[in-house]
C-alpha cells in the first residue's frame, strides 16, 4: 500500500501493473484533492495571486512522474500536480509555496507552480513557456560530460509552448546533441483562450517529431492505461539511447486558465467529446472493472488523500510568513559582490 | 613575448578547462574553427569534447548552460557577437540570473559577449551590452580594459558561484597587447586607478579607459592632471573608489560608449551626485555615444562614440566650470 505523500517505488516495468495503476490512481486522486483545495483557498481569499490547476491532465501528469526514476530530471508546468507528487514532492512542498511560506522550498521568494528542487533533479519552472526544455537538456549534457548514463530528463508543456521559439530551439537542440529527453506535449486544444487552429497549422502535432529527427508518440490523455503504456515507452526509450522522444496527448483542461477563468470559451461539442472525459473516473472505472479496487476501497483512498491535505494546510496555515526584515535582499551567491543596492 | 588582449581571454579558457573538469565551452562555430574572432582557436582539439559547437540558438545554448550549471559544471558560453545575446535574453535574465534567489543553488554560468564597436560593423555587430544586463539584480558584469584584466578576470568569472556577462571589447582585441599574462590581480568588483591626478577624474570602462588615459595624457602637456578611474567591473559598482577619487578632484566626467539614455554614466553619476553632492566643485558630466543605432561608415562610427577629441573637449569645458 502506497500512502499518500510518499512516492512508490519508481521502477517502471518491474512493478506489477495492478500496483502501478493503483498508485497512479492514488497520485491523481491526491493531485485533485490538492488542486481543489487550492482553488477553495483562493475564492477564500487565502493565496496571494493566482491558483493554476491540472484538473482534467492528471492521467498524463502521473504517467510522466510514474516513468522517471530517482536521479532523472523532471520539469513539470502549471498542470502538472499529479507528476509532480509521483515524481516525489510533498504536498508539504506545494501547500507552503502556494501559501507562501518560508519555510518551502522557494521560500515565499516565488510561489504557487513555480517550485521545485534542483538538487533533486526537480527544476522550478519559469513562467516563459518553453523555457524549461532546454535547461534539461543542459542538466542532460551534464551528466553527458561527467560520465553518468541511463538518466532520462523530462519536460512538459502545452501545445500552445510549441509555438514558441524556445521549444523549437530546445528540440532542436536535443536532436543535434541525441539527448534523452522526453517533451511531453498536453494537447487540451485551448492556450488560455486561443484556440489551436491560431496556434499551429500542421495536422497533429506529432508531425513535427520527423522534423526534427526524433521519435514521435501520441496518446490519449484521457486514459490512464495508455498514458503510463506510452510514457513508459517513451522513457524507457530516451533511456536506452534512442534519443530525444516527442508525446503528444490529448485531453481537455476541466478548469480554467487559472482559477480567475471561467472558461466559457471552451467549445460545448469539445467538454461532450471523449477529450473532454475526467481522466480520474476514466482511472477509477478501469481499476473497478479489472478488480483491483472496489467503491470501499477508491472512498477510503479519497478520505485518506483529504485527510493527507487537509492536515497539510492546517499545518502550514500556522507556519509564520516571510519577515521582510529578516530577508538578505540579496540576489547574488557571491557575498562580497553584493553591490551598493544590497540592504544595509 | 606580448600577447594580445584576445589570446589573453583564449589562455584564460584554456587555464579554466586545464584547472577545472566542469568547464566546457559552448557557442557558434567555437569547435574546430576557433570561433569567429578565434577566441577558442585550438581548444577543441586540446581539450576534445569541451568545446562544442552549438546550433545557431541562443535561448537554447544558454537554458542548457542554466542546466549544466544546476548540475555542477562551470559553461562559458561565447556569444558570436553582444548584439546576438538579445536572442538569449529571457534564458539570462529571467532564468539564470533569478536562479540562485529562488532557489538557493547557484547558477555558474559564463556569458562571454564580444562588445563595442569597430569601424565597417554597424547596427548589428557594434552594441555595447552592460547596461542591460547590469539592470537585472542576479548578474555580475565585467568589463575589462586590459590584456592582464581580460584573463585574470575571466577566470574569475568562471569561478565565482554567480551568473557572469563577461563583455570583451573587440576593438581591444588586437589593439592591445601585454609584456605577459598577470601572476596576481586585483579582486573583481574592484575598480582601479589607471592614473593618477588631482585636477578631475575620468571614470571609464572597457575601450574607453584607453580614450581617457590618451587624454590624461594630452592634458598632462598642459599642466592639467587627471585621474582615471578603471571601474573593471559595473555591476557590482565600486562605489568607494569612485568617491575617494571625486573627494581628491571635485569634477568628474563619466565616459561610456553605450547609449546615453539611462545605463552605467547614468548609475555613477546618480550615486556621486546623491552622495558625493559635497565633494564636486561643479556639476558631474557625462559623455556616450549618440542616441541613434550604430552606424556603418566610419566618417559616421568614429563621431557616434565618444573618442578622445570629444572626450577632452567635455573635459576642458569642465575644467572652466
Ligand atoms: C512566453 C510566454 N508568453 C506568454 C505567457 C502567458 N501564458 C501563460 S500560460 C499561457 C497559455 C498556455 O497555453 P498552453 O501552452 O497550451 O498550456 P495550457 O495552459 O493549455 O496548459 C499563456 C499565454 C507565458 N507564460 N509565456
Amino acid at each position: 500500500m502506497l500512502p499518500p505523500g510518499q512516492p512508490p517505488d519508481r521502477n517502471p516495468g518491474t512493478l506489477p501493473t495492478r500496483e502501478r495503476a493503483v498508485a497512479a490512481y492514488r497520485w491523481m486522486l491526491l493531485a485533485r484533492i490538492l488542486d481543489d483545495k487550492f482553488a477553495s483557498l483562493y475564492r477564500g481569499g487565502k493565496i496571494h495571486g493566482g491558483v493554476f490547476l491540472g484538473r482534467g491532465q492528471e492521467a498524463l501528469s502521473v504517467a510522466v512522474g510514474l516513468a522517471l526514476k530517482k536521479g532523472d530530471v523532471f520539469a513539470p508546468l502549471i498542470r502538472d500536480a499529479a507528476g509532480r507528487l509521483a515524481f516525489g514532492e510533498t504536498v508539504l512542498d506545494a501547500v507552503r509555496t502556494y501559501l507562501g511560506s518560508p519555510l518551502g522550498p522557494m521560500r515565499a521568494r516565488d510561489g504557487n507552480v513555480h517550485r521545485g528542487r534542483p538538487r533533486e533533479g526537480y527544476l522550478p519552472m519559469i513562467s516563459h513557456l518553453g523555457a524549461m526544455i532546454s535547461v534539461v537538456n543542459g542538466t542532460l549534457l551534464a551528466r553527458r560530460f561527467k560520465g553518468i548514463s541511463g538518466t532520462v530528463g523530462a519536460a512538459c508543456l502545452g501545445e500552445g509552448g510549441t509555438s514558441t521559439g524556445a521549444f523549437h530551439e530546445a528540440l532542436n537542440q536535443a536532436a543535434v546533441e541525441k539527448l534523452p529527453l522526453v517533451l511531453v506535449v498536453a494537447n487540451n486544444h485551448y492556450a488560455y483562450s486561443t484556440h489551436e487552429s491560431r496556434q499551429f497549422a500542421c495536422r497533429s502535432l506529432v508531425d513535427k517529431a520527423i522534423g526534427y529527427g526524433v521519435t514521435g508518440h501520441t496518446v490519449e490523455g484521457t486514459d490512464l492505461a495508455a498514458c503510463l503504456e506510452v510514457l513508459d515507452e517513451a522513457v524507457n526509450c530516451a533511456r536506452s539511447g534512442g534519443g530525444p522522444q516527442l508525446v503528444v496527448a490529448q485531453l481537455l483542461r476541466l478548469c480554467g486558465h487559472g482559477e480567475h477563468d471561467d472558461a466559457h470559451y471552451i467549445d460545448a461539442k469539445l467538454r461532450a467529446s471523449r477529450d473532454g472525459r475526467d481522466c480520474l473516473q476514466v482511472a477509477a472505472e478501469w481499476l473497478r472493472k479489472c478488480g483491483w479496487a472496489d467503491t470501499a476501497t477508491l472512498a477510503q483512498w479519497h478520505d485518506e488523500a483529504v485527510e493527507k491535505v487537509e492536515t497539510t494546510v492546517a499545518q502550514v496555515q500556522r507556519e509564520p510568513g516571510p519577515d521582510p526584515f529578516a530577508e538578505n535582499w540579496r540576489a547574488l551567491a557571491t557575498k562580497h559582490l553584493h553591490g551598493a543596492y544590497a540592504s544595509a | 613575448m606580448s600577447i594580445t588582449y584576445l589570446e589573453a581571454i583564449r589562455e584564460a579558457q584554456a587555464r579554466a578547462l586545464a584547472d577545472d573538469p566542469r568547464v566546457f565551452i559552448y557557442g557558434q562555430d567555437v569547435g574546430a574553427f576557433g570561433g569567429a574572432f578565434k577566441a577558442t582557436k585550438n581548444l577543441a582539439v586540446e581539450f576534445p569534447g569541451r568545446v562544442l559547437d552549438a546550433p545557431i540558438s541562443e535561448d537554447a545554448m544558454v537554458g542548457a548552460a542554466i542546466g549544466a550549471a544546476i548540475e555542477g559544471m562551470r559553461p562559458i558560453i561565447e556569444m558570436q557577437f553582444a548584439d546576438f545575446s538579445t536572442a538569449g535574453f529571457n534564458q539570462i535574465v529571467n532564468h539564470a540570473a533569478a536562479f540562485y534567489w529562488r532557489t538557493d543553488v547557484p547558477c555558474p554560468i559564463t556569458v562571454r559577449l564580444p562588445c563595442g564597436g569597430t569601424s565597417g560593423s554597424g547596427p548589428f555587430h557594434s552594441q555595447s551590452m552592460e547596461t542591460i544586463y547590469a539592470h537585472y539584480p542576479g548578474l555580475v558584469v565585467m568589463t575589462p580594459a586590459t590584456v592582464e584584466d581580460a584573463y585574470s578576470m575571466l577566470l574569475e568569472a568562471v569561478a565565482i558561484d554567480d551568473p557572469v556577462i563577461f563583455c570583451e571589447h573587440k576593438y581591444l582585441y588586437y589593439h592591445l597587447k601585454a609584456e605577459a599574462l598577470p601572476k596576481e590581480a586585483l579582486p573583481v568588483g574592484k575598480a582601479r586607478i589607471a592614473r593618477a591626478g588631482r585636477d578631475l577624474t575620468l571614470i571609464a570602462y572597457s575601450a574607453m579607459v584607453h580614450e581617457a588615459l590618451a587624454v590624461a595624457e594630452e592634458l598632462a602637456t598642459e599642466g592639467t592632471e587627471i585621474e582615471v578611474v578603471d571601474l573593471r567591473t559595473v555591476k557590482p559598482l565600486d562605489t568607494d573608489t569612485v568617491m575617494a577619487s571625486v573627494a581628491r578632484t571635485g569634477r568628474v566626467l563619466c565616459v561610456g560608449e553605450a547609449w546615453p539614455w539611462g545605463g552605467v554614466t547614468a548609475e555613477v553619476i546618480a550615486r556621486i551626485a546623491s552622495e558625493g553632492f559635497d565633494l564636486l566643485d561643479a556639476p558631474p558630466q557625462r559623455l556616450n555615444a549618440k542616441d541613434t543605432p550604430v552606424p556603418y561608415h566610419p566618417n559616421l562610427w568614429m563621431v557616434h562614440r565618444p573618442t578622445s577629441q570629444s572626450i577632452a573637449a567635455a573635459v576642458r569645458q569642465l575644467l572652466r566650470r
